[in-house]
């Protein structure tokens, strides 16, 4: 027998390196979806865009702060 | 070492097999079931948010089934359905099942309970737990009747189709729920009149077996009957409606009839037409199903232009 490049055992490597990657750009692209379709189901997103932890009245809608 | 083929023995797999310790099968089955239950409920559910559901319950029901051939190495090599399984053949190491059976499992019920709720994750988790602890380890080598308790595992995937949507459990899911739980005895016990099985060799108990073959005639009949208040009763609530009505008249009338027949008859009769019946009946019993499962879809297709259910 002589020495191969390529070995039926390298293709199924292959395979297997292939099919893992797909599993983890699959599994990178539901997070990303998920992610997306929550923040999108939070109603109103600026509400949390104005959220900063601390307390921002330049950020309260003029209307109120004149009441 | 002058060739590279002395590493052949110790042969590595591939993804196929991998795949094929999933159980590809009764996975397709777990995902229709699964579903029927998410669409049929009355809340919708996001397409993407449902998507990621099913690939999960998919998922584990796929991990249950590594996990089922890593604790059942031993007996699936006695037997010949089972010996080409991945580990019996020796394409997958029983560590590596247990490690890709473990982290599916984990996978699917924490991705499951981020992208839904603890709910339908925690029926996730009890049914990888039934089918490999209850089913596998304790009643399948111990009592004829695992396969009665045992589909208790094949018959969650639309509650938990259904918690998805609802975030809660209700009548409609728990008659689904015993729809798939009744229909299983009949359905596997008219497969195993018909295969010449060798459970026996490998100490599974089988009712065929065990209390010979017209007690397992007797217990076709017996849980065909038990199945069609189930059926009919499913119709009753609010995703049945008068076109499953008709489909589950129809189907449990055909599938009693056959289960009938099935009691009627005895051994010489079975080799006379080489178990025609028996053979005839398990395949009913699969349209059975999917008919049920078909015709829920449909009332609830049928709901969205308001004519679908008992209301109009």
């Amino acid at each position: 027998m002589v020495i191969r490049v390529e070995h039926e055992l390298h293709t199924r490597r292959r395979g297997r390196n292939v099919g893992v990657g797909l599993l983890l750009v699959g599994f990178i692209a539901i997070v990303f979806g998920l992610t997306v379709v929550k923040v999108l189901q939070l109603d109103n997103i600026t509400q949390f865009e104005t959220f900063d932890h601390v307390a921002r009245p330049q950020l309260v809608p003029q209307e109120e702060v004149a009441e | 070492m002058t060739d590279i083929s002395a590493n052949d023995r110790s042969y590595e797999a591939g993804m196929g097999d991998y795949f094929a310790l999933m159980k590809p099968r009764v996975m397709s089955l777990v995902v229709f079931t699964a579903l029927v239950g998410l669409l049929v409920a009355p809340v919708p559910v996001h397409p993407f948010v449902g998507f990621v559901a099913i690939l999960c319950i998919a998922v584990g029901a796929g991990a249950s089934g590594a996990l089922n051939m890593w604790w059942d190495a031993d007996i699936d090599q006695l037997m010949k359905r089972t010996a080409s399984r991945p580990i019996p053949s020796g394409r997958v190491a029983p560590g590596e099942a247990l490690g890709i059976g473990l982290a599916l499992a984990g996978f699917s019920i924490v991705l499951l309970a981020l992208a839904t709720n603890f709910l339908a994750a925690g029926l996730l988790a009890f049914t990888i737990f039934f089918y490999l602890v209850v089913y596998s380890m304790w009643l399948k080598r111990a009592t004829p009747q695992n396969i009665v308790i045992g589909g208790a595992a094949g018959a969650f995937p639309p509650m938990i189709g259904w918690a998805v949507a609802t975030g809660g459990v209700s009548i409609e899911s728990v008659l689904m729920f015993a729809l798939i739980f009744m229909w299983t005895p009949p359905h596997f016990w008219a497969l195993a009149l018909f295969v010449k099985s060798d459970y026996g060799r490998a100490g599974v108990p089988m009712l065929t077996e065990t209390h010979g073959r017209d007690a397992t005639r007797k217990q076709v009949l017996i849980y065909t009957l038990l199945l069609v208040p189930v059926a009919l009763g499913l119709g009753l609530t609010s995703i049945g409606g008068p076109f499953y009505m008709v489909v589950a008249l129809a189907m449990n009338a055909w599938f009693l009839k056959g289960a009938f027949d099935i009691w009627r008859r005895d051994d010489a009769a079975c080799e006379a037409d080489k178990h025609r019946v028996e053979i005839n009946v398990f395949k009913v019993s699969l349209y059975y199903l999917f008919a049920h499962f078909g015709a829920l879809l449909v009332e609830a297709a049928l709901r969205l232009y308001g004519i679908g259910g008992w209301s109009w």
